[in-house]
Order: structure tokens, then sequence, then C-alpha cells
């Protein structure tokens, strides 16, 4: 047995043993690297899922809601950063993984690359979307490195109330008016499907699946979490009195889970590709924040330096 | 111009306990470093006290050399109170 | 009803400049002052609601903040004109802050001692959150003054074009005339001086220049503002407006 072989060996074990990795630990190249890809992916939905909501602050419909959306929006560019920080510890830097989200090299959620165009979309992103990261991020406290178990720790800890702020906002709008309630199903025959994709491509076309589990990276399946998802959410809309857009779902007591219909899988690959409404318009949106703070960097960090040399 | 240097951050979430390392972010210098660990994990009244250093200044141990530096303790049992048997009469000691 | 002018006036000038900041969110120069710009804003926000309840109570009629912030128009707004100028750049925004929050902390602190107990409760509490936003403020603006050449000439084109909206801090309104003498609002004379020193020693240090006075705008205390506001509050009602009675 050679030297790697046996370090592999010996990593696979810690692994299985639920051992948690650190940063400075020995690893396999291609394990450092699926992490830096994951944990980069999950970042870069952060920040660019702060554009959709962001479209609706100044728009808030009473001061709760605007205070209420504001510190949503907020967490999450502190999950963003969270998550940059795990990454960090890999040796690539903030930085790069940002030129890499410029460039188009590294991917984001899809979900953010559909517009907001109603008020009842703050209530179907927090509901759905949030609720359908939450299921993963549960999962992923768990995972093998830990400082990304870490950061999906505190992140879970602060998302909990994402979820019940854009329940709540379905709520309002189904006791309200009829123009509220059909803005609230119109919101969920927009979000649901494209919600449903959030978890990826179903197993069978998941190549990384096996070596993200056998690492135990991902703890569940794209498909086990997706049907969770759905288990958890049909009974949720039931309370609000709104129809989930699929005329396949359906509780099968035999499988003890809700059927529902495949996925149309052509969106979600074309979406992923860059071909969503939105994908351009996010991405430039995060480029100019970017390019328009440099001089705003670059003058903190001249003025540290002179600071620096005065003291010296 | 490259990247704000990375600060590690340990906050301390009521007197009485230890600071406790939270996590990392980026600042150009020391106070901004403070300010930004307060707005960014003290956001919901999780500290008492911050404390930041740059992470270039943190020397950390090698986990290539665990066992040379840990598994020495291991059999040195005897730093431990269960390891002594003593009269159940005996209470509290 | 000069107390309930008093109370829109500054409810307004902490809703518009909250509304303005979070236009930041999902903006900043970098991760971690977009957070700290939220903050802020949030700071805003919060202000503005206790003295919108404020006037709500007083009023009575089963009025909400909502009916002040959502249901006035242009010319019943009563913020300074300092807090609807657009963000243009981080220059403006750090120094439209630094501007304002140069007053506040003076201003809270003596407001705090206020005779109404209920508006120096409230005084209280913000100057806690605006001591804090005049160091982020006062800080950005060292940085940027005595940063690179680009961010010394950009916070120096954002200190000279913003400086003629400063005056009106200082203008008083009839409504706040009535509640100096009634001990309820802060010397403006006072805060004045206050202001102008925190404002040159900050300046100075930053390397700036101090713009000279010349003519100052004001209008917004007694409703007469810039073209700015009319496009904040069509966004900002805009719902409610849209859909008048309905609960969100």
């Amino acid at each position: 047995m050679t030297e790697i072989e046996s370090k592999l060996l010996e990593f696979q074990d810690r692994i299985d043993r639920d051992e948690r990795i650190e940063a400075k630990d020995w690893m396999p190249e291609e394990y450092r690297r699926s992490l830096i890809r994951q944990i980069g992916q999950h970042a870069h939905s952060e920040i660019v899922g702060m554009l959709p909501e962001g479209n609706w602050i100044t728009r808030a419909p009473n001061l709760r809601r605007k205070a209420i959306l504001l510190s949503k929006v907020q967490d999450e560019a502190g999950h963003g950063l969270y998550l940059y920080s795990a990454a960090e510890t890999l040796g690539i830097d903030r930085d790069t993984m940002i030129d890499e989200l410029h460039s188009g090299k590294a991917k984001y959620s899809s979900i953010f690359n559909y517009p907001t165009i109603s008020w009842a979309d703050m209530g179907a992103i927090g509901w759905l979307v949030d609720g359908a990261a939450i299921v993963n991020q549960v999962a992923l406290c768990r995972t093998s490195f830990g400082p990304y178990a870490r950061a999906m720790v505190r992140i879970c800890k602060e998302e909990s109330f994402h979820q019940r702020q854009g329940y709540e906002i379905m709520l309002d709008l189904c006791k309200g008016s009829s123009d509220q309630k059909a803005m609230a199903q119109d919101a969920l025959n927009r979000w649901w499907w494209p919600s449903l994709m959030m978890f990826g491509p179903s197993d069978k076309d998941s190549p990384n699946t096996a070596q993200s589990m056998a690492w135990r990276i991902k703890r569940f399946t794209n498909d086990e979490l997706r049907q969770k998802f759905v288990d958890m959410t049909v009974p949720q809309a039931e309370i609000l009195g709104i129809k989930i857009p699929d005329d396949k779902l359906k509780w099968n007591e035999e499988r003890r889970h809700y059927d529902f219909d495949e996925i149309n899988w052509e969106e979600f690959y074309s979406v992923v590709k860059g071909n969503g409404p939105c994908n351009r318009q996010r991405i430039e949106a995060r480029k100019k924040a970017h390019e328009q703070g440099q001089w705003v960097r670059d003058a903190a960090l001249a003025y540290a330096e002179k600071r620096s040399k005065k003291i010296a | 111009m490259t990247n704000w240097p990375l600060f590690e951050v340990f906050i301390r979430s009521k007197n009485g306990l230890d600071h406790k390392h939270v996590g990392s972010l980026h600042a150009s210098d020391d106070n901004m470093a403070i300010e930004n660990a307060r707005d960014v994990y003290s956001r919901r009244m999780e500290g008492v006290s911050i404390w930041v250093v740059e992470s270039k200044h943190i020397t950390a141990s090698d986990p290539k050399e665990n066992s040379a530096f840990f598994e020495p303790a291991e059999d040195k049992i005897y730093r431990h109170p269960t390891f002594y048997h003593l009269p159940d009469e005996l209470k509290h000691m | 009803m000069s107390l309930n002018n008093y109370l829109l006036f500054l409810a307004d000038s902490s809703l518009i400049l909250g509304q303005r900041l979070g236009e930041w969110c999902g903006h900043g120069p970098v991760l971690e002052q977009d957070i700290a710009m939220t903050n802020i804003a949030l700071d805003y926000i919060g202000r503005s609601r206790l003295l919108y309840q404020y006037v709500a109570e007083l009023e009575g009629n089963q009025k909400t903040e909502n009916d002040y912030a959502y249901l006035r128009s242009e010319r019943e707004f009563k913020n300074l004109l300092l807090t609807e100028h657009p963000n243009i750049d981080f220059a403006y925004t750090v120094t439209r802050q630094f501007f304002l929050d140069s007053f506040f902390v003076p201003y809270f602190t003596d407001l705090s001692k206020s005779k109404n107990e209920k508006l120096a409760h409230i005084a209280a509490k913000s100057l806690k959150e605006s001591q804090y936003h005049l160091r982020w403020s006062s800080e950005w603006i060292i940085r940027l003054g005595d940063g690179t050449e680009e961010s010394h000439q950009r916070i120096q084109t954002a200190v000279d074009r913003l400086w003629e909206y400063t005056g009106e801090l200082f203008v008083e309104s009839e409504y706040e005339s009535e509640l100096f003498f009634q001990e309820i609002a802060p010397d403006l004379k006072a805060i004045k001086s206050a202001w102008n020193q925190s404002v040159q020693s900050i300046l100075s240090e930053a390397t700036l220049q101090r713009p000279k006075d010349h003519w100052f705008q004001s209008g917004g205390k007694n409703g007469i503002h810039t073209e700015y506001l009319g496009y904040i509050l069509a966004d900002l009602q805009y719902l409610q407006r849209a859909y008048p009675g309905l609960n969100w």
C-alpha cells in the first residue's frame, strides 16, 4: 500500500467513525475541492439571494414588515459571510470566490434567477425557498467538515425566523381581500416548482452524490430531501387554503409519502446554464456593487497602511 | 489591491464565561474589525465583550503532530478524580 | 399640535433616512459594511416607529404608525432635506450620515432631559444608537479622507455638495421654538456649536476642507422638499396606496 492509499483509508475511517475533519487536517484533494465548490456555491446563493428580496425593501407594505424584511436580507449577508469564512479555512480567499461568481465559473442556487414581481413573493420565498433551504441546511449541520458544520448550526439558528415570517405574510394575504388571496396563489404557482428544483437534479442524474455521501459532506440524497420538503409543505398549503400547482400531487398510503409530478428538467438545466429570467441582472448587480466598492476597499487599506507606518 | 485581512472573532456571551471563537471576518484595521464583529456576530444580543485578532497572529498546533502532542496524556489517568477508590461513607471529596 | 408636528418631524427624518440606507442592502462595497449599513437603517426604522406610535397615541382615532408613514403626502412630510438626499455613492452616504450623526448625538443628549418623559425616553434610546453611528461615520470620513487620492477627492466632493443641506439642521421651525419654550425640545444654538466643533475636528483629522458657509437650503421641516421625496414616497407607499385599507 502506498502512503497516499493508507492516508486515504485512514481518512475514510475517520469519516466512518463520524469524526469531524478540521481545516488543518490531512484531506484528499478531491474532498477539499468538493467542499470549496459546495461551500462557495452555498455562500454565493446567500449573497445573490439578497437581491430578489432586496427588491421589495423600499416597498414593504408597513413598517413592521419593512423592519423584518431588512433584517432578514441582512441575515443572508451574514450567512454568506459565515460560509465564505468556512471556505477560507480551506485555503481559498473570498476575492477569488467572488471573482468566480462574477465570471460565471461558480454557480449559485437557480431559484434566485426568478423575479419577485409582487409582495406575495416575499411570503412565498420565506415559506418555500427558506423552507427548502432549511431542509437542506439542517442536514448539513452534521456534515463532516467542522467549519462548514459550525457555520450551518449558526445559520440554522438564525434562519428559524425566516420561514415563519414568510408563512405569516402568506397567512395575512390568505385571510385578506380577494386581491390579496389571488396574489398569494399566484406566488405559490410561480415559486412551487423552482423550490422543488432547489434540491438539485434527481439522484439518478447526480454524479457527485455518491462520493459526497461517502465523505458525509452530504448526508441525504437530493430526492430524499425533496420528498421531505414536499411532505412538510403540503399540509402548510392546506392551512393557507391555496392550491399547490400539481394535479398529480397525492398522498400515497403505501409509501407514507406524497407522490408528485415530474419536475420540468429542461427548465431546470436551462436556468442553471444561465437562461433564467434574471440570471444576467443578478450577476450584473453583484459585479456593480463589487466594482463600485473597489475604491472604498482600497482607501481603507491605504489608510490602515499609513497609520501603521505612523505608529511604527 | 488585495483583500482586507482576515480576523478571528471571540465573544463572551455573558460575564463569568470565557470568550469563545465564533467565526471570522474581514476588516481593514482593528477598529473596523471590532465594529464589524459587533455588526456581524452580535446582532441577536450574543455577547457582552468581543475580542478580535488578525488570523495571521494565531499560532496553531499541527494536526500531523497530534499523536506526539496529545496521546502522552492518555495514560495519565491518575490525573482524574475518578481514578481513586475511596470508601462510600466518605461524602463530598 | 406643536408636539405632534415635532414628533412627525423626528419620525419622518428617521423613516426617510432609514429608507435611503435600506437601499444599500445587497449592494454595499463589502459584505461587512453592507451589514453595518443595514444595522443603521434598522435603528432608524425602529426609531421612526416609536415616534409614529407616540403621535398615534396622542391623536387617538385608532390611528397607527402606518397611517403616518404610508398615507401622508410630500407636503405633509417634515423630514430634514439631508435625509432624502440620494445615496449617490459610499462617500455621499457616509457624509450624509456623519453630518446627521454629529447633529443627533448632542441633540438626543439634550432631548433625553426633556420635560416630556416619553420623548426623553425615546431620546435616551436613540442616543445610544447615534453614538455608535457617529463612531462608524467619523471613522469612515477619516479613512476615506486620508486614504487614497480618489477617496479623498470623492469624500471632499460629497462634503462640499451636501454642505448646503446642513444649515437646515439649525433653522428653528415654529413648532420647535414653541417646544423649546416649553422645555421639551433642545436649544438649537447650543447644538449648533457642538456640531461645528465635532465636524471641524473630524474633517481636519481626515485632511478635508470645511466648506465656506454660504446659502443653505431649507424647507423640509415645513413640508417643502427636494424633488427626491416624491419618488421615495412613491416606492414606500405603493402598496398601501394601490390597495387601500388592507392588512399586510
